[in-house]
């Protein structure tokens, strides 16, 4: 009887963080939504209701010209660190050499050290080696912060992996190619996938490395924004990131969605089977 | 190279060769890009610099003995007490959070996760300038306050420690919630139950079981949000208002103002090696590396 009335009360306790961490999640998103449709450019104080943001934002080549860009270096930065970091971790797990430690331990430096810290090491990389700042040192910058992920994920599956089944490809007579292709990589798809996902929203945002690494010509979405931001936001940024706030909670309803239906014909077709029985 | 089960002469060529092809690419890439540049920044914090930001190649401890200027130490100090505070916060929000989410159906902490981090997808800086909104003198929060009587006069709440506190906060709770999420949820009930039957009392039992096996979860919860805190500069840039300023901050100065790369370089390798000793501690208390990916 007493457990059950301390249940009750940790959770009230409980509900009141949540609501409170809500809240404090939400508070600024909801001033952000509202204020993309403020009539004001300085963005401070209400002063009416307008969507002249919107179509501003539409008609502004430059910031899609931008936001180009940084779908290209997140799509190409995340094709690297997905390969070599995929490839790594099968060999690892597979091969013994000399050094392999160092480079295992190494792996995780991106993850634990501060961004600045990489940021920085790479500017003075770049520099000692004569290497022009550009497009392609910031790809190879978010590369190296994101293989980490990839490498760990794709781990994370091959531990779950049976090596038996890899052995029993090659006794039936499979070469190395067509096991990797047809036997590994099916079962460690998961990881490869989510790996791929957590890298490309993590370059789609990311600001130190890049901007360490950026020369004056080439900006992505996010360093402009923060430029944008640090004279003052307008409401054309935050109706940019309305949108972007839309289209996400548009892929988590649909989410959702998909999942309750899958849900529902697991069930009928579990139901059916017990009917059958 | 160890042998694997099938060696035979042709086959070891080939074991050479699937070697070179798997792990070549990661190694390659890990030495230029990550050891390399670790090691360059390491010398590069005893060289000198010399007028107009050139590098001159003489070895001094200088870039060193500079950190124990007041002015710096003040800086430290102030990075360690913004990072601490964030910290605190962070697991007092965080840790109820993840166990009302651990209680939760698995559909519905699911949507609470993502409900969580969207704003992190969107872009937090945009989101974190509401604040600039929310906190200022005219702002929304003191208009209500002043409105239902709490305070007489507005509160000067933007450009202190407390916005920059919120900024941070907002910026890494998302992230800290996940690990202590995963460990309550392992937690085995058996034990919280067999500690209240044995007669402890629920606060007891809190601190003596559920949360030393959850430590783990919590340590990673630490280090996820004091690492970044300590080097984001953004936010004190954003919401400081220019009067506080961390290691991040002066970092980034040392590159783009003031060009003094090896004082830069070796406020870098502080920051690092700092972080390194937290890393060590926390794998020693039986930590695993992969929970802070």
């Amino acid at each position: 009887m007493k457990q059950r009335e301390n249940r009750r009360a940790s959770d009230v306790f409980l509900k009141i963080v949540v609501a409170v961490v809500m809240i404090f999640v939400y508070a600024p998103v909801a001033v952000m939504v509202v204020y993309s449709f403020n009539n004001s450019r300085a963005n401070m104080i209400w002063l009416g209701f307008t969507t002249q943001y919107y179509k501003q934002l539409f008609q502004d080549q430059y910031l899609w010209s931008i936001f180009g860009t940084t779908l290209i270096i997140a799509a190409v930065a995340t094709a690297i660190g997905t390969v070599v970091g995929t490839l790594g971790a099968v060999g690892f797990r597979k091969h013994q050499f000399f050094g392999k430690e160092l480079i295992h331990y190494s792996m995780y430096f991106p993850i634990v050290i501060p961004e600045i810290v990489l940021g920085v090491a790479l500017l003075l990389f770049f520099d000692r080696m004569g290497i022009a700042l550009g497009m392609p040192t910031i790809i190879i910058g978010n590369a190296t912060l994101i293989l980490p992920y990839v490498y760990i994920t794709v781990n994370a599956r091959l531990v779950g992996m049976d090596p038996s089944i890899e052995e029993a490809s090659y006794d039936l007579g499979a070469d190395r190619g067509y096991t990797f292709f047809h036997v590994i990589l099916p079962a460690i798809m998961p990881g490869v996938l989510s790996g791929a996902f957590m890298s490309f929203s993590l370059v789609l945002d990311e600001l130190i490395v890049t901007s360490f690494l950026a020369s004056a010509r080439i900006t992505t979405l996010p360093i402009k924004v923060y430029s944008m931001v640090k004279k003052g936001v307008t409401p054309e940024i935050n109706a940019l990131s309305t949108i972007i706030l839309f289209v996400c909670l548009g892929c988590v309803a649909a989410w959702l969605i998909v999942g309750g239906i899958k849900q529902k014909r697991e069930r009928e077709a579990r139901e059916r089977a017990l009917n059958v029985d | 190279m160890k042998p694997t089960p099938h060696t035979s002469e042709k086959k070891s060529l080939k074991d050479r060769l699937s070697a070179i092809v798997l792990c070549g690419p990661m190694t390659a890439w890990s030495l230029l890009f990550i050891v390399v540049p670790i090691v360059i920044l390491a010398v590069m914090s005893f060289m000198t610099k010399g007028a107009l930001g050139v590098i001159v190649p003489k070895f001094t401890l200088a870039n060193y003995k500079a950190l124990g200027d007041k002015v710096y130490l003040n800086v430290i100090v102030q990075s360690l007490i913004i990072a601490g505070w964030t910290t605190g916060l962070t697991i007092l929000l965080g840790y109820p959070f993840a166990t009302a989410m651990a209680r939760m159906r698995a559909r519905t902490s699911g949507v609470m996760m993502v409900l969580l981090m969207i704003p992190m997808w969107v872009s937090g800086l945009v989101i974190i300038y509401s604040f600039v909104i929310l906190l200022n003198h005219s702002g929304i929060i003191n208009t209500f306050l002043m409105h239902i009587g709490l305070i007489k006069s507005p509160k000067s709440m933007l450009y202190t420690n407390f916005s920059v506190i919120c900024g941070m906060l907002y910026m890494f709770l998302p992230f800290a919630v996940l690990p202590m999420y995963s460990s309550i949820e392992k937690l085995d009930h058996n034990l919280v139950e067999a500690s209240q039957d044995l007669g402890a009392s629920p606060v007891r039992t809190f601190f003596k079981v559920t949360l030393p096996l959850t430590s783990p979860g919590i340590f990673a919860a630490v280090i996820l949000t004091f690492i970044p805190c300590v080097g984001y500069y953004m936010v004190t840039d954003m919401l400081g208002g220019g009067t506080s300023m961390l290691i991040g901050n002066l970092i980034d100065r040392q590159f783009t103002i003031a060009r003094n790369w090896p004082f830069g370089a070796a406020l870098s390798m502080v920051l690092a090696i700092v972080i390194f000793a937290m890393v060590g501690i926390y794998t020693k208390l039986g930590g695993n590396l992969d929970d802070l990916g």
